[in-house]
């Protein structure tokens, strides 16, 4: 990835890859996009017995994974998903990485190239407390969850959960599933109406096929 | 398969050659294993060797599953000597921070296995070998050897040992050749795979710098069209002049330029003549006066036409991904970012014919300003990496 992407904090970050995970069928074949240390990786291989590859941009990253046993290459997932052919995984996961890439339709279209399935997952900006931190201080929001200022923030594309409905209708990607987390990391009933979701969900979680 | 190991062929005394480097050509300070007619090393070209002696260094132990074993395949001027001192240079093996006791390649944990390359001058046959059918060096007599040539010579080796599948086979540049060369010809025999520096192909530009080394050598007087040891002469300046225009090429601009600038040597101005002037020129003559003291002009030749000839996709129809078809190795693919003679793109190609082939491999570009030269040093990234992708798939092949 272009750069570390932002953890949400550790409570969070373990719901919210549990939260993949469910959407995971066990055995299968996975691409980790902007794989970081490997944590996903190996909560997949350790609970759904999957064959599971990864894609990191920091030697470190690449590093760590590499001596956790796991098969990682050093790239971007800007330019080197065109490398992979068509439908070589099963699952194609962008795990809190989306806001980080510079061109977040082309990675999306990629995944769903190589992918039978999609998952991504984000940050919402749409959530309250990042619109009422814009609204009653007037500034871009510095807080747990992105922890960064805006000249110094990896993400250059953070996008509400509506944005990314939008995106995926454009891309003609399918929604076969989508989980809000709110900010304890509890879910969002399925029931409730897109409007809630982009208001209380602090992260998303979303499952697309093409 | 019962493996013959002949008794040494009559061979050119040592010490009457006059050259230290070359008597290790028949009588090598290392381990040796000969093959006799029965077994000839059928080669690429559609000719054979005879008698291959082949000369290697082992380091550790097997152990009992014989599952422990890693091959290292040395780079174009290197040798058997892994962790050793040279038996003529006196230096330090040339990866001895790589492998030893604690080191990343823990020689407590794994058998390592290094021999010295068909078509080398360090004990395994090349062309300052004797023939046994003449009684005199090979010379240009030894027919031109591949990168799959020097690996069916190292499968002898591996069966001598009895060892089914290699744990890991390693290697830099030409070493990394014939690690590729390996997990695609043997994949069942090659557990994991480390090619480091290396590509599936050599570049237009890399032949390029082979030729002018050869014609270097071959522009030399004394080469007497490869018959330099009848001959009584030795084509040093020739041999010396391809080692200072390859070394440049191992280097990076910005090393030279730390290691160097435009400083001078040993005099405050310049001469306005044509000595040694600057440290850089100071440093080439270095290089290639000491290297023709321990390496064979006729190898020089045979060892980069084989680089030359390397291209893996070819045997597939240009298709590298087929090179790797069903693969179920393990591979960790290293390039560095300042390696201009295998730039990471080539390690790339490698990557993505592996992805394409769905084999499980991990591939890392160092950050380091050293060029090609870097996996001959002391690189901590190297190191890390190369330590991590072992043990876990030391763990996998459940070697403790």
């Amino acid at each position: 990835m272009n750069a570390p992407s932002t953890q949400p904090p550790r409570n969070v970050a373990r719901v919210d890859h549990l939260a993949i995970a469910e959407l995971v069928t066990p055995g299968t074949r996975v691409l980790d996009v902007g794989c970081g240390d490997g944590q996903l990786l190996t909560l997949l291989e350790a609970t759904r017995g999957i064959d599971g590859r990864g894609i990191e941009i920091s030697q470190k990253g690449v590093n760590e994974c590499v001596a956790r046993g796991l098969s990682v290459i050093q790239g971007d997932a800007d330019t080197d998903l065109v490398d992979y052919p068509d439908d070589a995984f099963d699952y194609v996961i962008l795990s809190q990485t989306l806001q980080a890439t510079r061109r977040p339709r082309h990675v999306v279209e990629q995944m769903l190239r190589i992918g039978q399935k999609a998952i991504v997952s984000f940050p919402n900006f749409g959530n309250w407390r990042i619109r009422g931190l814009i609204t009653f201080t007037g500034r871009m929001p510095v807080t747990g969850n992105l922890p960064h200022t805006w000249y110094d923030t990896p993400n250059i594309h953070f996008c509400t959960i509506r944005d990314f409905v939008a995106l995926c209708d454009e891309v003609h990607a399918k929604i076969e599933r989508g989980i809000a987390l709110n900010a304890h990391g509890q879910r969002i009933g399925l029931n409730a109406p897109w409007w809630f979701w982009n208001l209380f969900g602090q992260q998303a979680v979303f499952l697309l096929s093409r | 398969m019962p493996i013959r190991s002949d008794p040494a062929p009559a061979a050119i005394a040592p010490g009457a050659r006059g050259n230290d480097a070359l008597d290790q050509a028949d009588h090598p300070a290392s381990e040796v294993l000969r093959f006799g007619p029965d077994q000839p090393l059928r080669l690429d070209s559609g000719r054979q060797i005879d008698h291959l002696q082949i000369a290697y260094q082992t380091y550790g132990t097997l152990n009992a599953d014989r599952s422990n074993a890693i091959l290292i395949c040395h780079a174009l001027t290197g040798d058997q000597h892994v962790a050793s001192r040279h038996p003529v240079t006196g230096k330090p093996g040339w990866w001895s921070d790589m492998v030893g006791s604690g080191k990343p390649i823990d020689t407590d944990r794994y058998f390592v296995i290094c021999s010295n390359v068909v078509g080398s001058c360090m004990g395994t046959t090349g062309p300052a070998s004797t023939n046994p059918a003449t009684g005199e060096p090979y010379g240009l007599d030894l027919p031109v050897i591949t990168i799959r040539d020097m690996v069916r010579a190292q499968v002898k080796l591996i069966d001598h040992f009895g060892i089914e599948t290699l744990f890991s086979v390693a290697g830099g540049s030409m070493g990394g050749m014939q690690v590729l060369q390996w997990a695609s010809t043997y994949p069942e025999r090659v557990f994991s795979a480390l090619p480091i520096a290396a590509g599936a192909k050599h570049s237009s530009q890399n032949i390029a710098f082979h030729e002018v080394g050869r014609q270097a050598v071959m522009a030399d007087p004394e080469w007497r069209g490869g018959r330099y040891f009848r001959e009584g002469t030795s084509p040093k300046k020739g041999l010396a002049v391809a080692r200072m225009a390859a070394h440049i090429t191992y280097l990076s601009d910005d090393a030279l330029h730390r290691k160097f600038g435009r400083n001078l040597q040993d005099r405050d101005k310049p001469t306005f003549g044509f000595d040694a002037d600057f440290q850089i020129e100071s440093y080439l003559r270095h290089q290639g006066m000491t290297f023709v003291d321990r390496f064979d002009a006729n190898s020089y030749l045979y060892l980069t036409r084989a680089m030359d000839y390397f291209d893996l996709a070819a045997d597939f129809d240009g298709r590298l991904a087929n090179a790797f078809k069903g693969t179920r190795t393990r591979f960790c693919v290293v390039s560095f970012t300042s390696d201009w003679l295998f730039p990471t793109v080539e390690s790339k190609a490698v990557v993505r014919a592996l992805n394409a082939a769905a084999a499980s491999v991990s591939f890392v570009e160092i950050e380091t300003d050293r060029g090609h030269d870097a996996f001959l040093l002391d690189e901590p990234e190297l190191f890390a990496t190369i330590r991590g992708f072992l043990s876990s798939a030391a763990h996998a092949r459940g070697i403790v």
